[in-house]
């Protein structure tokens, strides 16, 4: 499968992630769109994988290149895990104070 | 034309469409539910592309414990009704139209890049298998591996810290 769609494919998935952190006010909402962008930089970084495999390959048969690529997002899906627990906590907080999670109610620094 | 291409551009409309439906869906338990849908079609390239590891443990990890977490604070919080109010309308429009821009920009710029007619390798290759990444991370990798156990220490002490009452 050519690189090219995946790289179109990871485009299309963060630029949708963006478009939801720049219109939704519901702060669970704009939490779930990071999460959505963290998964298109993954999807690519395991296309990438694949393709430096490939062209290792062709060389060395048992060559392990690229499993550094796979690793990275091993690495990125446990920072996320991590990213959520003390993100929704913060946002259960902010609940609790305010009683609401619209983001825009969030402006005090302002004041 | 063959099952595998099949496949992708079934995953890949299966992907867009549940993204798009994310961030349009007025319910959040509708948002949180079509995120998961997702997650599955991106498991599904994983799959694919022969990264099992990773596919298994986006299940696991993505579907099935921080999208749990997600519903139960919205559970919790008695969000699963539409009561977000209506966002001003021009705030909305500059929205999409920066993305869309940003999409414009990344495609024209990748449009022509030099590794353009490279094949990522699909349905082959055991660089994916859990042997070999297993290898490489508990040799490699054992640093960062026993430093992420350290960071998902702290989380749960941070998190616990910030919920708490008072």
């Amino acid at each position: 499968m050519p690189i090219n769609y995946y790289i179109f494919l990871s485009i299309a998935l963060f630029c949708i992630g963006i478009v939801g952190v720049l219109t939704r006010r519901n702060a669970i909402i704009i939490f779930m769109c990071v999460e959505l962008m963290l998964n298109a930089v993954n999807l690519l970084l395991v296309a990438f994988s694949k393709m430096h495999y490939l062209a290792k390959a062709a060389t060395d048969v048992n060559t392990t290149a690229g499993s550094d690529g796979q690793l990275f997002v091993f690495f990125i899906m446990v920072v996320a895990a991590a990213e959520v627990s003390v993100g929704l906590a913060i946002i259960v907080m902010m609940y609790r104070n305010i009683h609401s999670v619209d983001v825009n109610f969030l402006n005090r620094l302002k004041h | 034309m063959n099952i595998t291409h099949v496949l992708f551009w079934f995953l890949s409309v299966l992907a867009l469409f549940s993204a798009l439906m994310v961030i349009t869906s007025r319910n959040p338990v509708h948002s949180v539910l079509w995120l998961i849908v997702t997650f599955f079609s991106i498991s599904g390239h994983y799959i694919l592309l022969n990264a099992q590891f990773l596919a298994i443990v986006n299940i696991i990890v993505y579907a099935g414990a921080i999208m749990v977490l997600f519903l139960f604070v919205i559970m919790l919080m008695n969000l699963n009704k539409s009561t977000e109010p209506k966002k001003n309308r021009w705030l909305q429009v500059a929205g999409g139209l920066a993305g869309g821009c940003l999409l414009l920009v990344l495609v024209a710029a990748l449009r022509d890049t030099e590794i353009k007619g490279k094949i990522a390798q699909v349905n082959d290759g055991n660089i994916g298998l859990i042997k070999n990444l297993g290898k490489e991370l508990f040799s490699t990798y054992v640093v960062p591996f026993e430093i992420s156990s350290i960071l998902f220490l702290s989380a749960m002490v941070g998190a616990v810290v910030i919920g708490k009452k008072e």
